[in-house]
């Protein structure tokens, strides 16, 4: 789903690209109409809902490949009424539709974060859209990276090396209270972008594609991920669980590889 | 140009004035050998990017630039001053690693066809990273940017084999590095001199920027630590002649921050409370640390987060 309209929206972009500069540091155009129009199309969209969704994410990218940022619902989720959808948009980067986490009432309190790539200043934004199907929306600006990082990662051929490789790491829970858990996975998350001296060409994009994360053989969530997020993708999640079980997490990447971990409560 | 007009006028010598070319004064470390110190400063439109140290090794047929310059027009100041001294071509332009302030110069050199020279992954992190920095500093730098292009190493050194290049009668050997500051970094050694051009293996005053391994730059550095050099030119800060360069200081830094996030992600601490807390206590050591320390916590923390 997300690699269709990666491609939908890459086409998009390369008719934006024809007509601005690329070189220009910031798109003259804002892109979000367009963003908009491609992924929530005539979809009425509440702008500022900060009674719902708190996105954390510092003001300047410390880093352009590894930026970290959260993402808080504050309003519990019930069987009557929950986010279903989270879209997160980060408007400049090269695809600008980032990821899509669907949750359900299974987990009550959402609280996720993630590592991102950003490419250049820029809005980021968190869409909910409720199982009723209306939309909230937060967004928060974010400069680039003033050094001399880059987007494309450090040491990719070290990422390469472990690729598939897992962690679940977590403090002892205990039953019934709510604990913060962390999912990584070992993936160089290539964009497209990158480029193999050796072959003399651009590796293809070879990405984390979707992320499950399941306690007790439940789905807790699931996100579908893309290119902007960073390399070695992790996440960061709060949940409670009621009884002892398996926490598991499966990864499958865009070229259909599958790497799982899990961890026994 | 300027700098002509204030010969003829005034009548200084030729000599003089490269040494110190008004806004751009090189320094001289040993015979035959110069280099410009950059500002401890964020490049911006006003420092046009020099903030790097580049500079030149004069041999006697030809010459090679290290570090070209963190802008098209450092590029072109860089030129000045050689030519103020020398005429003999540039038959090699070598870049250390890619960031943007040792090589957005190059092509302030490339009407005099040198060869340009590199770590065997420069040309993939150059090609990776362009579009970004292109973005990036062509806003920052304003008009300094204006003529910059990304040209790519042809001559390339692998971490295996040393390379060798004869500037008439005087020899550099290149050093190429595994993963360290960045994953391509390189050294230059004149062996005449026993000069050691260290690119950004060796930050001094200016705190250092990870981009590449936390374990890798501490390994490397204990390695040219043991090693004895008559000046060594860092790649930030001032040259170091006969006198101890700071690796202690450097590998102090890098080890005390590594410590401390080993400590955090033991804890099943989170990278927010790592950037938090960790390596306040180096703060005063080093200038801008505001601007990198945090960051260089979040490259070693996702790099430690594997071991």
């Amino acid at each position: 789903m997300l690699g269709r309209m990666i491609t939908i929206l890459s086409i998009s972009l390369g008719l934006m690209l024809a007509i601005h500069p690329a070189h220009s540091a910031t798109p003259e155009k804002p892109m979000w109409p367009i963003i908009k129009e491609i992924y929530f199309e005539g979809k009425e969209i509440r702008n500022n809902a900060d009674d719902l969704i708190a996105l954390d994410a510092p003001k300047r990218a410390e880093d352009a490949a590894i930026v970290p940022i959260t993402i808080k619902l504050l309003q519990p989720q019930t069987a009557d009424k929950y986010v279903k959808n989270l879209h997160l948009i980060i408007d400049n980067n090269p695809e600008p539709y980032s990821a899509n986490f669907h949750l359900t009432p299974e987990i009550s309190n959402v609280e996720i974060g993630t590592r991102v790539r950003i490419d250049q200043y820029t809005d980021m934004r968190v869409i909910a859209e409720m199982n009723d199907g209306t939309m909230h929306m937060v967004s928060k600006f974010v400069k680039a990276s003033g050094g001399c990082s880059a987007p494309a990662g450090k040491d990719a051929e070290a990422a390469l090396a472990r690729l598939g490789k897992m962690q679940i790491r977590m403090r002892e829970p205990t039953l019934g209270e709510p604990v913060q858990a962390q999912v990584i996975v070992s993936h160089p998350n290539y964009s497209g972008l990158q480029y193999d001296q050796k072959n003399r060409k651009y590796i293809n994009a070879h990405y984390v594609e979707k992320i499950d994360i399941e306690y007790n053989d439940t789905t807790l969530f699931t996100v579908d991920t893309g290119i902007s997020i960073s390399e070695d993708p992790s996440l960061r999640f709060t949940f409670t669980p009621a009884e002892n079980g398996v926490l598991k997490a499966r990864v499958t990447d865009s070229q259909k590889q599958e790497f799982s971990a899990a961890k026994q409560i | 140009m300027k700098c002509f007009l204030l010969i003829t006028l005034l009548g200084f010598t030729a000599s003089a004035c490269a040494v110190s070319t008004n806004d751009y004064p090189l320094q001289k470390v040993a015979d035959g050998i110069y280099y410009h110190q950059g500002v401890h400063e964020n490049a911006n439109a006003e420092n046009i990017g020099a903030i790097a140290n580049v500079g030149f090794i004069i041999g006697e047929k030809c010459v090679a630039i290290i570090d070209s310059g963190g802008s098209y027009r450092e590029g072109e100041l860089l030129r000045q001053s050689l030519r103020d001294i020398t005429e003999l071509p540039v038959c090699y332009v070598i870049n250390t690693h890619v960031h943007p302030d040792h090589i957005l110069g190059n092509a302030a050199f490339a009407d005099e066809n040198p060869i340009y020279v590199g770590h065997e992954k420069l040309p993939a992190a150059m090609a990776s990273r362009e579009q970004h920095y292109a973005r990036n500093f062509s806003e920052s730098l304003g008009d300094a940017y204006t003529g910059s292009q990304f040209i790519p190493a042809e001559m390339l050194v692998s971490p295996e084999q040393p390379l060798t290049l004869d500037l008439g009668g005087r020899e550099l050997v290149l050093k190429a590095y595994s993963t360290a500051h960045t994953d391509h970094d390189l050294t230059v050694l004149d062996k005449q001199t026993q000069t050691l051009w260290t690119g950004d293996l060796l930050f001094r005053e200016r705190i250092p920027a990870i981009d590449g391994s936390i374990n890798g730059w501490i390994d490397t550095l204990e390695q040219l630590q043991a090693k004895s050099y008559q000046v060594i030119i860092p790649g930030h800060g001032p040259a170091a002649i006969d006198e101890a360069a700071d690796w202690d200081k450097l590998l102090d830094y890098l080890t005390t921050i590594r410590e401390q996030i080993r400590t955090v992600i033991n804890d099943l601490g989170t990278l927010d409370e790592a950037t938090a807390t960790v390596g306040l206590s180096e703060r005063q050591k080093w200038e801008l640390f505001d601007e990198y320390h945090r960051r260089n916590v979040t490259a070693a923390f996702v790099e430690l987060e594997w071991e």
